[in-house]
């Protein structure tokens, strides 16, 4: 009985403190609110599946904020929020940031079906939000309050079959994460411009299906093994892909392995070891093509604070906040709509993923980088531009 | 890809993303005859391998009912600490891998000890539904700690390479820990058998699982009979996460949530509270599951819908399963 | 029910209703979508109630149904025109890609194929007890969440459905709540009611006393995937937005923990649960900041510790608190009229009651 009762006073008390520590920093916002700060929200899935990447945009957004702190004379404060890479969070968060916090305009996120979650809220409350790295083109279409820094996925799609042709490769095997929509998106861009370039219905010889969490791709490889295939794309989710690439080359399967933005993280070369030696991906950024002023204060901010090399999520939270604050600057204002225009106008920004303009979807035009993994480091293999 | 009823002839047409359509049975001749030996047998190594760590996991969830009459939904989730252990103790600590397998087990049945003393004890006398909430719940307290305290980030487990080398034999790709996993499966089952079968202990347990209530008027230490319970089930754990780590590196908080309900689902197919039939059915699982995507391909999306049908069916048509007994229960 | 209590439920009803237009207009959209999770959730978790609580059938399956019933509103509610640019990867199987439907219709629809699939699912699942029960459930939970991540042309698969038309309104969802749980409360009062808590005591004995076990068992599992399909169809609308991966079955944890906070055979139970953990979630969401007192930030709170608590806070309900708040009792009018007329006496009794 008086445990009970001793832990439903507990309890209680928890959810009740819980429940003013959250009363009580609204309070201490609204005061601080209008006049010398511009408050910038941030949301992005910090734990769950998707922690990962969105830990590495987050880095780039601080930095950015560390490097230009200011915007018409008034500090720029984030205000950052977890939507725990779940889609009911996602709006829940966006419309916390929009209504409690009163932010002006919003940086995020990693992972376009989060993205998507938001888009109505941003869209309702005619608030902007600019895309980190979500490529999925739903996340802007239809949408005008919605941005993004970063290509898109029939962009990435069409770069990687470039690759692919240009080295040769004639019959191609596919495999997707069926559970995931950046893989299956990524996965069609690719066959179409495959087929446009091979002129051949029939290039694709395998396609097969894994869902997010699989451990064991044996049966799929050795299926896919049998069709001997000239290369092998892969876009998925980094874990998944590690693994899939290992069990390949212990098949016995020597064709290479191309992927997508997502595989440029540390854990893929830490999980993967030797055995992804050589595998090729697309991604937004690197050291060598880093041509603007901006991106070199970047690199050196990056290496300063976190030691290693940044990738290109790091650099493109940072490019999404310099957007951010190049609009707020042209407007002049902080009101919402003003700066949404002045996103929208954003021409030949000196960012450091290159010169961004966005076009009339809000997308960023932007050329792509092909990575390889060699001794164990994402290194520069190419360039293509945006025709 | 689901199968769209079209005018044509044939049932069932599959449209790649290509474009091609395939009647699902000439597909399937179609694999058949282009299914080479060489192909076949990886296929089957492959599931042999995998069956074999689904047998070694199963068993524990087999044992925790035949003893306890409740699903333990937190043995997965042991599992997967036990990587977590080992990443420590290796990676972290630099400590060499022989010992460190010795320590995880040892920390490994103490963190089983530790979950039923804490949430199955104190519901012995409560209603059944209680007892399973309370597993539940202690499997999610499991994955939300592990990533509260080592992050959703996937670690590599520490690579150790005298088991895993690939052989090749013939043409066949084998790892070197897909050899040694079926072997320490068996060994285990052995063991276990004769201490079932041939100890005061076992003896102890069987009368347990029998009837637990004069088991306890005759004497029985039943606090110290689900206390072994769950070390034996909680150390073939460890083992099993050691050479789940080595065949598949990835280690991430949810990595036992899956293969949790497939070895639960493989102990039912063999008879719940039967160690042989866990074994069984791990086998049935891990070479079904591999077959099914060989010689289906275009099903491959669907691989782990195959667990839960064999499930249903086997509920449906032997809910005892295949070497289960069937008890009457009294009113 | 006697005339008094008749009135004070429909008094009741306009009040709450009342509060609700209040919330619509002057509250803003943050909170809003609070409440409105909060009482879907209260659907669902109610849904969940039906069978685990009231039949006393273990069962882990709402996720898949609610899944139907999300799936059955995105599909049929995103208008035609914005349907090729939403199935951009293959095409919407043509069968369907003309038929727009109004939201109630979609609702309803999503909660008869919720019913319908239930009943497929419990000719072979109701037989068995308890755990087996509840492993069958989980299952098909899953199975229904792998069918809709493959069935593209169907369902998009992965790429979820997208531009699904939004309600952010109190009172429509009140509304919606309010005839879910007057129906359940009526069903729990009714024959069928007293079938189910028969059964939900001592299977062998209803039975022996005539009570049709199948059938019962049966209906409430069709009922309760019914509302539940009708609680996911309105949680589509909420988010605008569905995707496979929002009905993986971790998401049955969650009401999982509102019922057995609330009291599994409660109806109040189920809407006192949702409150506290929706509200609670949103509320604990001050774990994952990290917390500073006199400037040193303490390295305990970091994102992840809601999750830990929310965990705990399972654990200890089922540990300690197996009754959960209300368990298997409602409020009653006439026990708000008794503690109205004199507090101090209302709670002498309750002790005496209780320890007597």
């Amino acid at each position: 009985m008086k445990i009970k009762k001793l832990l439903s006073v507990l309890l209680a008390s928890a959810v009740v403190m819980g429940a003013l520590t959250g009363c009580g920093g609204d309070k201490k916002d609204e005061k601080k609110d209008a006049g010398d700060t511009i408050k910038v929200g941030v949301f992005l899935p910090l734990t769950g599946d998707n922690a990962a990447g969105g830990e590495l945009e987050l880095r780039g957004i601080k930095l950015a904020n560390k490097l230009h702190p200011e915007v018409n004379g008034k500090k720029v404060q984030l205000i950052v929020a977890d939507n725990k890479s779940d889609k009911a969070e996602a709006a829940s968060v966006a419309a916390r940031l929009i209504e409690k916090d009163k932010v002006c305009t919003i940086l995020g996120s990693y992972g376009s079906s989060l993205a998507m979650a938001a888009g109505n809220i941003v869209k309702e409350a005619k608030v902007p939000a600019i895309g980190t790295s979500c490529t999925n083109p739903q996340v802007t279409a239809n949408n005008d309050y919605y941005f993004r820094a970063c290509f898109i996925d029939p962009f990435q799609g069409t770069v990687m079959a470039n690759y692919a042709y240009k080295q040769g490769a004639k019959k191609i095997a596919i495999v997707q994460e069926v559970s995931n929509d950046y893989s299956v998106g990524l996965a069609k861009f690719f066959v179409e411009a495959f087929q446009k370039l091979t002129n051949d219905k029939d290039c694709i010889i395998d396609v097969a299906n894994y869902q997010t969490g699989d451990k064991d791709f044996t049966a799929v490889l050795t299926n896919l093994k049998a069709k001997n295939p000239d290369a092998v794309f892969a876009p998925g989710n980094f874990t998944e892909s590690a693994l899939l690439v290992k069990q390949a080359r212990q098949l016995g399967i020597k064709a290479p392995f191309m992927g997508g933005d997502t595989w440029e993280t540390q854990e893929f070369i830490d999980v993967g070891g030797k055995d992804v030696e050589g595998c090729v991906l697309s991604t937004a950024f690197d050291r060598e093509k880093a041509s603007t002023e901006e991106a070199k204060r970047f690199l050196k901010a990056y290496t300063d604070e976190y030691k290693g090399e940044p990738s290109a999520l790091s650099a493109l939270g940072y490019d999404s906040y310099l957007i951010a604050i190049d609009a707020i600057k042209r407007a002049g204002t902080t009101d919402s709509q003003k700066i949404r225009d002045a996103i929208a106008a954003t021409k030949d920004l000196e960012a450091v993923t290159g010169k961004t303009t966005l076009d009339k979807n809000g997308d960023a035009i932007k050329a792509a980088v092909i990575k390889v993994v060699k001794d164990g480091k994402f290194k520069y293999l190419d360039f293509v531009d945006v025709k | 890809m689901l199968p769209l009823p079209s005018e044509e002839e044939g049932a069932f047409i599959f449209r790649f993303p290509g474009g091609e359509k395939m009647d699902f049975l000439t597909q399937f001749f179609q694999v058949i005859a282009n299914m080479s030996a060489a192909s076949l047998a990886q296929h089957i190594v492959n599931g042999i391998s995998l069956g074999s760590l689904y047998a070694l996991i199963a068993i524990g969830y087999t044992m925790v009912y035949g003893i306890l009459l409740m699903i333990n939904f937190a043995h997965a989730d042991i599992v997967m600490m036990a990587c977590y252990f080992a990443f420590f103790g290796i990676t972290v600590f630099h400590i060499p891998w022989y010992i460190t397998f010795v320590g995880v087990i040892v920390a490994t049945a103490a963190l089983g000890v530790v979950i039923e003393r804490t949430a199955y004890r104190p519901l012995r006398d409560a209603p059944k539904n209680s007892v399973l909430i309370s597993a539940i719940g202690a499997s999610f307290l499991l994955e939300n700690l592990a990533n509260y305290l080592f992050s959703g980030r996937p670690l590599r487990f520490p690579d150790i390479p005298l088991l895993s080398q690939t052989i090749t034999v013939g043409s066949v790709q084998i790892q070197a820990i897909c050899l040694v996993i079926p072997v320490i499966t068996f060994i285990s089952l052995l063991v276990l058998l004769h201490i079932v079968n041939h100890t005061k202990t076992g003896m102890a347990m069987r009368a347990v699982s029998k009837d637990y209530e004069i088991a306890r008027v005759m004497g029985v230490n039943i606090d110290r009979v689900i206390s072994i319970t769950f070390i034996i089930g909680s150390s073939l754990a460890a083992i099993g996460a050691f050479m789940w780590g080595v065949r598949y590196p990835g280690i991430t908080p949810l990595l036992g949530v899956m293969p949790g309900l497939k070895c639960f689902i493989a102990a039912v197919i063999g008879g719940i509270g039967n160690i042989k039939g866990a074994v069984i059915g791990g086998f049935i699982l891990g070479l079904g599951e591999v077959l099914i995507v060989a010689f289906f391909p275009q099903l491959s999306g669907y691989r782990d819908a195959f667990a839960f049908i064999v499930l249903i069916i086997i509920l449906f048509y032997k809910p005892t399963g295949l070497l289960g007994e069937k008890t009457t229960e009294k009113v | 029910m006697s005339k008094r209590n008749m009135i004070l439920t429909v008094v009741g009803i306009i009040v709450l209703f009342a509060g609700a237009c209040y919330a619509q207009f002057e509250l803003d959209s943050y909170l809003r979508r609070i409440i409105n999770l909060c009482l879907i959730y209260a659907i669902i978790g109610l849904s969940m109630n039906l069978t685990n609580g009231f039949a006393g059938q273990f069962s882990l399956g709402q996720a898949g149904f609610m899944a139907l019933g999300a799936y059955v509103v995105g599909v049929f509610t995103v208008p035609v025109e914005l349907r090729s640019n939403v199935f951009y990867a293959v095409p919407m199987n043509p069968l369907i890609a003309d038929i727009q439907l109004p939201l109630w219709l979609a609702l309803i629809f999503g909660g008869l194929l919720a019913a319908l699939v239930a009943f497929l699912i419990g000719t072979p699942v109701l037989r068995l007890r308890g755990d087996y029960l509840a492993i069958a459930t989980l299952g098909f939970s899953e199975i229904i969440r792998i069918v809709i991540t493959n069935a593209q042309s169907f369902t998009n698969g992965a790429l979820g459905i997208k531009d699904i038309p939004t309600i952010n309104d109190v009172r429509y969802i009140f509304l919606a709540t309010a005839f879910v749980f007057i129906f359940v409360t009526c069903l729990v009062n009714s024959s069928y009611g007293r079938a189910f808590k028969a059964i939900r005591e001592d299977e062998i004995a209803a039975e022996a006393m005539g009570v049709g076990l199948f059938h019962h068992k049966c209906m409430a599992f069709m009922l309760s995937a019914f509302f539940a399909g009708i609680g996911g169809g309105l949680y589509a609308t909420l988010l605008g937005t569905v995707d496979p991966k929002n009905f993986l079955f971790t998401l049955t944890y969650n009401f999982l923990l509102i019922i057995v906070l609330g009291g599994m055979g409660s109806i109040t139970g189920s809407m006192l649960g949702s409150i506290i953990v929706t509200a609670g979630l949103e509320f604990l969401r001050v774990f994952d900041e990290p917390l500073e007192i006199f400037g040193t930030t303490i390295p305990l709170f970091r994102p992840g510790f809601r999750m830990v608590i929310f965990s705990l806070l399972l654990m200890v309900c089922v540990l300690f608190w197996r009754k959960g708040i209300m368990g298997t009792e409602e409020f009653t009018w006439n026990k708000f009229v008794a503690f109205c007329k004199n507090p101090f006496k209302y709670f002498m009794r309750k002790g005496a009651r209780n320890n007597g």
